[in-house]
This record gives structure tokens, C-alpha cells and sequence, in this order.
């Protein structure tokens, strides 16, 4: 301890850092948020007055959308990613795995389910994070919630369907989705499917580790939310953009029952057919909203479309290759089916609903 | 010194090996560096977030892309 503080007071160039690092977001936290405020004027001014287009033209409009929902997204997503990179530095899962350690069935679906939002995840982490919790003792079924959860609500979607469509819908899926992953997880711990998980996995020995660094100070935090946004929005942007592009286009052009017939509430069919088209189909989610913008707009009904997209962002074909590693076919068909049921049970409540 | 990087063929992975490289070249020292991509060994350290590197068979960092920088310090020290 001595040595580290030694440190701190010799060097002074950190403490500089730490501060510009803390007093950015503070001030274009403001300078956003009256950005936000007058975008939609500014366009308007822009499109209308400074371009001279005519009001109500298909051009126009399309153009109008582009620019106003362009710089909002993503004002909007940096703002979250920042956030949630912050949050994320509080979850690794390390810390996740001991949390749910020796936690009964269904509180375990609850905890994992929550925990699967918030602790960092990659979908190539997925092995050594199945393997690891499988050898702490924790259920199978409470595992699987983590799994559905995890890839299942998705920060970007939830900050594109709020920009996009208002917090209802966002609500909506976030918390349809939080259930989901809680009952399937439920349901396969309930099935006693143990015998489909490959033998190695029994026989794998995990050791442990202590890192060496202290726990991240606040700044440390700071700079994960920076990273977080450097990494994502450098990502994603350019998707976001091609979505809203393609939307934009839509919204001038097709005609606005186009999507009725075959995504409408009517077809009561179209909601497994969504999620059959979506289950295999891997996008990440910044460029399946937009499309799903573009859907909606059309005349295709809310359920379907919402299920649409989250059999696309939840389940994918390269995710369970990647589990068939560990878990033998018929584990992969129960997961991937229990899940797709859950989907499909949520389009239909919706279409009802709405 | 003995350098490995623990990770299933992620591009994230490929980056800490790329980053790991330069920082010793950067540091002139003479190290071995070894990619660890079979699970059953990645799961002996415990790592449960790819890419991690171990130095010296400790697990220096789990789950992320390290700078150069930093990397030169967790090896220097």
C-alpha cells in the first residue's frame, strides 16, 4: 500500500488525466442534452429554410428523417453505452458465478437472468463461461438463463427502440425478454436434461486466479465507459446509419400497407414464421432495428416484428455451434426450442394486445 | 519470460497477441509467446473471459484488449 501511494505523489500527471476524464462528460453531458432538445428545430430550419426543399415531398421527408434520427441515435447510444460500460465495471464473471453459487432453482433463474443483463459477455466467451459455472456447482438451468439473457436484451436495442419507437416499446422488450430468459432457464432445469451435456465438461477442473490490481478506483470506471463507447460506437455507427438510410427510404417510399398482408395482425401465422426466418439468422442488433423501424411503418403488427428481432439479436446459428461443443443435439434442440416458444408466446400476447 | 495468450480465435484475441508482440519488441526483451486456444487449458487458469494473458503462468487480465503500454508495465514489473 505504502509503495502505491509513493507513487501517486511523485507522479503528477495522472491526477491531470483523472480530472479532464471526469470533467468531459460532465460538460458535454449539458451540451448534449440542449443538442437533443433543439435537434429537431435545427433540422427542420436546415432542411426547409436553409435548403429550401418543399414541405411534404417524398424527398423531403425522407432527407427531414435522415438527418434528424441520424445524430439522435447516436447521441442517444453514446450516452447509454457510456453508462452501461460504467455499470459493467462493477460485473465480471467472476463475481457473477459466485453470486449464483448454491442458489436454488427458480431465485437462481431470477439472479442469473438480472446478472445476465449487467456482467460483460461476449458470445466467444460462451464456452468458458458455461464451463466455469457448470464446475462451481451451478444448475444447469440457472446457466441457461444467463445464456438467453445475456445476448437477449441488449443495450443497443434498448436505446435504438427508445430513440426509435419511445419507452414503451423499450420496456416492452426488455422486460418480455427478462422473462423469457427466466422461464426457459426454468423449464430446462425442471426437464433434468444433465445426460445431454458432453462428459468432458464433468471431468474439466477449473483453477482459480487473483489479479493482481486493486479494485478499479472511479476513474478506472470512468475510462471503462470510454472504452466501451470507443468500442461500440466506432462499431456499430456506420450500421446505424445504413438502417436509418434504408428506413428513410421506406418511409418516403413504399406504399404503407405493403407489409400487411403477410406481417399483419391477421396472418396469425407470421409470428413462428418471424422467429423461424430470425432463429439462424445472426445480425447485430444496431442493423436489425432499423429494418425493424422500416417493418413496423408498413403495416406489419408489433408482435411479430418484436419477435422478429429478438429470435435475430437472441438466438443464432453460430452461437449454438458454438454450444454444441458442451451440450449434445438434443440439448441444443430443447434450448433452442424452449427459447423459440418463448418468442413466438410473446409476438402472439402482443398482436393480441395491441 | 513466458507470455501466453488465452482465447478461442476471438479478433479481440488476435489483437492482444498483436499488441503483446510489439510491446516486447518495444522492451527489447527476450520472451516466449504462446496462444492458448483449447478451453480444457484455458479453463485451468479460471479465465472466464477471453482474451487474458498470463505472465509467467499469472493471470495478468481477463476479458480485455490491453495497450502496449500496459502491457509493458504488467511484464516489467
Amino acid at each position: 500500500m505504502s509503495q502505491c501511494c509513493a507513487q501517486n505523489t511523485l507522479d503528477q500527471k495522472p491526477k491531470k488525466e483523472i480530472n479532464s476524464r471526469i470533467l468531459l462528460p460532465l460538460l458535454l453531458l449539458p451540451v448534449g442534452i440542449v443538442l437533443y432538445i433543439f435537434l429537431e428545430d435545427g433540422v427542420n430550419y436546415l432542411v426547409y429554410s436553409l435548403l429550401g426543399m418543399v414541405k411534404g415531398s417524398h424527398l423531403t421527408e425522407a432527407i427531414r428523417f435522415f438527418i434528424f434520427e441520424v445524430p439522435k441515435v447516436l447521441m442517444l447510444l453514446t450516452l447509454i453505452v457510456f453508462v452501461v460500460g460504467i455499470i459493467r465495471s462493477y460485473f465480471s464473471p467472476e463475481k457473477t458465478r459466485k453470486a449464483l453459487e448454491g442458489k436454488p432453482l427458480f431465485i437462481g433463474n431470477i439472479m442469473a437472468s438480472s446478472l445476465g443483463i449487467v456482467t460483460p459477455f461476449c458470445s466467444c466467451s460462451a464456452i468458458p463461461l458455461f464451463l466455469g459455472f457448470m464446475e462451481s456447482g451451478i444448475p444447469l438451468g440457472v446457466t441457461f438463463s444467463f445464456l438467453v439473457a445475456a445476448p437477449m436484451i441488449n443495450e443497443i436495442a434498448l436505446v435504438l427502440l427508445f430513440g426509435l419507437f419511445g419507452w414503451k416499446t423499450a420496456l416492452l422488450y426488455a422486460s418480455t425478454g427478462y422473462i423469457i430468459a427466466i422461464v426457459s432457464g426454468w423449464v430446462i432445469g425442471r426437464l433434468k436434461v444433465e445426460r445431454f451435456v458432453e462428459e468432458w465438461v464433468y471431468e474439466v477442473k477449473a483453477g482459480n486466479f487473483e489479479l493482481e490490481e486493486f479494485e478499479p478506483s472511479f476513474t478506472d470506471r470512468i475510462k471503462a465507459g470510454y472504452d466501451a463507447v470507443i468500442e461500440i460506437v466506432s462499431k456499430v455507427w456506420i450500421y446505424i446509419a445504413i438502417g436509418i438510410g434504408v428506413g428513410a427510404a421506406i418511409h418516403g417510399y413504399v406504399p404503407e400497407n405493403f407489409m400487411a398482408s403477410i406481417m399483419g395482425k391477421s396472418a396469425w401465422w407470421s409470428v413462428p414464421l418471424a422467429v423461424m426466418l430470425g432463429v439462424p439468422m445472426y445480425a447485430n442488433a444496431a442493423g436489425i432495428i432499423p429494418i425493424v423501424q422500416a417493418l413496423l411503418e408498413k403495416g406489419a403488427a408489433l408482435g411479430t416484428t418484436l419477435a422478429f428481432m429478438m429470435a435475430v439479436i437472441g438466438l443464432s446459428l453460430p452461437e449454438t455451434i458454438i454450444l454444441r461443443k458442451v451440450l449434445k443435439l438434443p440439448l441444443i434442440f430443447i434450448f433452442v426450442g424452449i427459447v423459440a416458444v418463448g418468442i413466438m408466446m410473446v409476438g402472439f400476447i402482443f398482436n393480441l394486445v395491441y | 519470460m513466458k507470455l501466453e495468450i488465452l482465447g478461442t480465435g476471438c479478433p479481440k484475441c488476435v489483437k492482444l497477441e498483436e499488441m503483446t508482440k510489439k510491446a516486447v519488441t518495444e522492451l527489447g526483451i527476450d520472451a516466449e509467446i504462446t496462444k492458448v486456444k483449447d478451453v480444457k487449458q484455458i479453463m485451468e487458469y479460471g479465465v472466464m473471459m477471453t482474451p487474458a494473458l498470463v505472465v509467467d503462468g499469472v493471470v495478468k487480465s481477463v476479458g480485455k484488449v490491453l495497450t502496449a503500454d500496459e502491457i509493458k508495465k504488467m511484464i516489467s514489473k
